[in-house]
């Protein structure tokens, strides 16, 4: 296998507030290889959110180590880690709340290619419309204010401003949870296609084992802070060995119950 | 079959200051102690058809056709003789009143008990949604409760009155899946001992199948059709059913990508 | 926004108020082109009996409505520039403290502490008794006693945008810590800021009054406040002389207020559609 994109070492974080502590991550490791998705599966509070976040150092951990291609995340900052932020993104759960509401497609998308310089300002308006044209949306979207536009087509921004700065990793925090079920698949199915064509990694954080079946590679189950299981997911989805993973697998309901399964 | 609790006819609801009516030309009847699952995606109508139901539609919708309540022979009042359960119960429930407190002052209003008693009955309700530890629960506020139990008390609630019928809007989709399951196997059993018809307002048809007796799919306001659980996920009448049934993910849905590491 | 205000009757009334106060002020120049404080007939002229002094004359024969109308004139510039420096100050402080955090926060949240423990027109009072009334002075001292409301509402707005997801976003594409603040999180708290300016200029337009009549106001200048302090001496003769200016206030302060009700309420409105 070749070097890890990402790797996680020992990553703890604690929330106090108000004298009460809650152990969000205790000690989590995990890694990631070029042109894979790993999903990161677990009832509400288990800290899958917070792993993504700290990813990103949208929370900063109390101890371990975050390392993209090497270089320690959490000890970087200022101007260089903005540089290394090119390389991860994020898609958020609820893509009305993930954008100024002041702001406008084209300028959403716009934004990374300037701040990183990728595009000079002559020819980004090329640009945005080739970025949207690749997630399935029309050019003329970009003219339009984020809340004009339904909520399907606010995640396929959100992936283009993602895919702005030609990223290796994009964290998928909940990113298909809040949509349509017809719209989820589409969107699933775009995401697996740029994986395809650009070699990206994702870490798909979900609690639903049955979407993160469908794209991912390996399955990373947590509970409670901590990563209880992982593996190749079918072999996880069809044997967990957990109690959280049996959980998981067993809430997934059927489309077609046999009557004698019927409570 | 047997008689029918409701039926909704020729039922259209307009918002105001919106182009297209929410609701359009729906006739429905929903049967005494039926589980019936309206399904369908955003902007279908779905749970605007609740709060008809209900009679809670905003002031400023306007609303034609008749629903009536042959099943009751007087006209309904939500809180009495409906139950209502939302989607956020972090919204639904009052931050700042303890759980005892809120789930009592249903019951001393509905059934006219005094607090000692309704007090008796708030404990009774909690054990009957099985949150564990009723006497303690009573003294905790909302905030100091998870999401799913949360939603437990917020079904205490609906039921504190003995409704007839219970609306359940998007009960369990704020929820995590293992939760979901949780609440979605108490409500079923909430129902069969009580008695209760149950309305199910979900997007998730798969959700719906699991424990529904008919299903009504909706969508952009109209109903595309209702019938047994197992006749309209087995064989969908409508093509717009059928792509909901075939959007399903489960675990038999071949998945996107290969499991090995590549 | 604009056409959900329109449909609130407390703003449209408001409004109504407002644009005849402002009306007046801005008029008062051609209106009455005359000085105010000039004396124009026989003292204590009692209103509505000769048709050239409406409204009648004070102690020293000086026309009464020439005097209000001045002073409507006086009261708007006085508060709105008090309002205005408030805002400014309350919004660079507000924003400051809860964007940066930390000891930054503390201590500015402690110096805005201090001075809402002081009643804020003792502020106002001591710091024109001790600097001197002219007009600069007083807008001043009026906008030290309340631009802490600004201040702590735009440090509470920073904190709740702070952690919204989009503020994350940006960091995500790696945008700039003071691009941040000035795209993502400024212009978005700021409509509730603006929308206590209404409330902000009400207090003024009280406080100045209060500084008149208590003789702290720019003695070259008609204020409502001087007038009502004037008609005190003869306040059981001629009752009008501080009835009038009285019933100015009122309606000034219950237009500034019922407009910023109808503004809060389409602001909360567009919030929870949002």
């Amino acid at each position: 296998m070749s070097a890890p994109v990402l790797e996680v070492a020992g990553v703890s974080k604690v929330f106090r507030s108000g004298g009460r502590q809650v152990v969000a991550l205790d000690g989590v490791s995990l890694a990631l290889a070029r042109g894979e998705t790993l999903g990161l599966v677990g009832p509400s509070g288990s800290g899958k959110s917070t792993l993504a976040r700290a990813v990103l150092r949208l929370v900063e951990p109390d101890s371990g180590a975050i390392r993209f291609h090497g270089h320690d995340l959490l000890a970087t900052g200022g101007g260089a880690l903005r540089r290394l932020r090119k390389g991860l993104q994020m898609v958020f759960q609820d893509p009305l709340a993930a954008f100024n509401p002041r702001t406008n497609v084209g300028t959403a998308i716009a934004d990374p290619l300037r701040i990183h310089a990728i595009v000079p300002a002559a020819a980004r308006r090329a640009a945005v419309a080739r970025l949207l044209d690749r997630v399935g949306l029309p050019a003329a979207l970009a003219s339009r204010a984020i809340h004009e536009i339904s909520g399907g087509q606010r995640q396929r921004v959100a992936i283009a401003r993602a895919l702005a700065t030609e990223p290796e990793l994009i964290v998928l925090d909940e990113a298909v949870s809040a949509l349509d079920v017809t719209i989820r698949n589409r969107i699933l199915a775009l995401l697996v296609d740029l994986q395809r064509e650009r070699g990206l990694c994702y870490l798909f954080v979900s609690h639903d084992i049955a979407v993160v079946r469908a794209v991912a590679h390996r399955v990373a189950i947590m509970d409670h802070g901590v990563i209880v299981e992982s593996g190749p997911t079918p072999a996880i989805v069809a044997a967990p060995a957990s109690a959280t993973g049996r959980a998981l697998v067993a809430a997934v309901p059927r489309l077609l119950p046999s009557p004698d399964s019927l409570p | 079959m047997s008689a029918p609790l409701l039926t909704i006819a020729g039922l259209g609801v307009r918002y105001a200051g919106a182009a297209e009516p929410a609701l359009a030309g729906v006739d429905l009847a929903v049967a005494e102690g039926e589980r019936l699952a309206i399904v369908g995606e955003s902007g279908s109508g779905k749970s605007t058809l609740a709060l008809a139901i209900a009679g809670l539609l905003p002031a400023g919708a306007r609303r034609e056709g008749r629903i009536d309540w042959p099943g009751l022979g007087h006209a309904p009042g939500a809180g009495r003789d409906i139950g209502l359960v939302f989607q956020d119960p972090g919204s639904s429930l009052n931050p700042v009143l303890r759980v005892g407190e809120q789930v009592a002052e249903v019951a001393r209003r509905h059934r006219h008990l005094g607090w000692p008693a309704a007090f008796a009955r708030a404990t009774e309700l909690l054990a009957q949604v099985r949150l564990p530890d009723p006497p303690r629960l009573l003294r905790a506020f909302p905030h100091q409760l998870s999401g799913g139990q949360r939603q437990r008390v917020a079904i205490a609630e609906a039921i504190a009155a003995d409704p007839r019928l219970l609306i359940a809007d998007e009960a369990t989709s704020a929820l995590d899946t293992i939760v979901q399951a949780e609440i979605v196997e108490l409500l079923d059993t909430l129902v069969r001992e009580r008695g209760m018809t149950l309305v199910f307002v979900t997007h998730d048809i798969a959700l719906a199948g699991r424990f529904a007796d008919r299903i009504a799919v909706f969508e952009k306001g109209r109903l595309m059709e209702a019938g047994p659980a197992a006749a309209v996920l087995g064989r969908p009448a409508t093509a717009y059913t059928a792509s909901l049934v075939a959007s399903h993910i489960g675990l038999d849905t071949p998945p996107l990508v290969g499991g090995a590491t590549p | 926004m604009l056409a959900r205000l329109s449909r609130s009757p407390e703003a449209m009334v408001g409004l109504v108020l407002i644009a005849l106060f402002a009306a007046t002020a801005l008029m008062a120049p051609w209106l009455f082109p005359r000085d105010p404080l000039a004396i124009v007939g026989r003292p204590l002229l009692a209103p509505f009996t000769d048709a050239a002094l409406p409204l009648g004359t004070d102690r020293l024969g000086r026309n009464v409505l020439a005097q209000l109308v001045h002073g409507a004139r006086a009261s708007l510039l006085v508060s709105v520039s008090a309002a205005l420096v408030a805002i400014l100050a309350g919004m660079v402080v507000g924003t400051l403290a809860g964007l940066a955090g930390g000891l930054v926060d503390e201590v500015l949240m402690r110096i805005v502490d201090a001075f809402q423990i002081v009643p804020g027109f003792l502020l106002a009072l001591a710091f024109v008794s001790v600097i001197g009334p002219s007009l600069p002075i007083v807008v001043l001292a009026i906008a030290l006693g309340v631009w802490t409301a600004p201040a702590r509402l735009a440090r509470a707005e920073v904190l709740s945008i702070r952690e919204r997801d989009y503020v994350a976003a940006a960091r995500v594409i790696g945008m700039h810590p003071l691009e941040i603040a000035l795209r993502e999180v400024l212009p978005n708290a700021l409509p509730p800021v603006l929308a206590l300016s209404a409330v902000l200029v009400a207090a003024a337009v009280l406080t100045e009054a209060a500084l008149s009549f208590l003789g702290l106001g720019d003695p070259n200048i008609v204020t409502w406040g001087s007038m009502i302090a004037e008609g005190r001496n003869v306040l059981r003769s001629a009752p009008s002389l501080s009835i009038f200016p009285g019933i100015a206030l009122v309606i000034a302060v219950l237009g500034v207020y019922l407009f910023s009700e109808g503004l809060s309420g389409a602001l909360a409105n567009r919030r929870v559609r949002a």
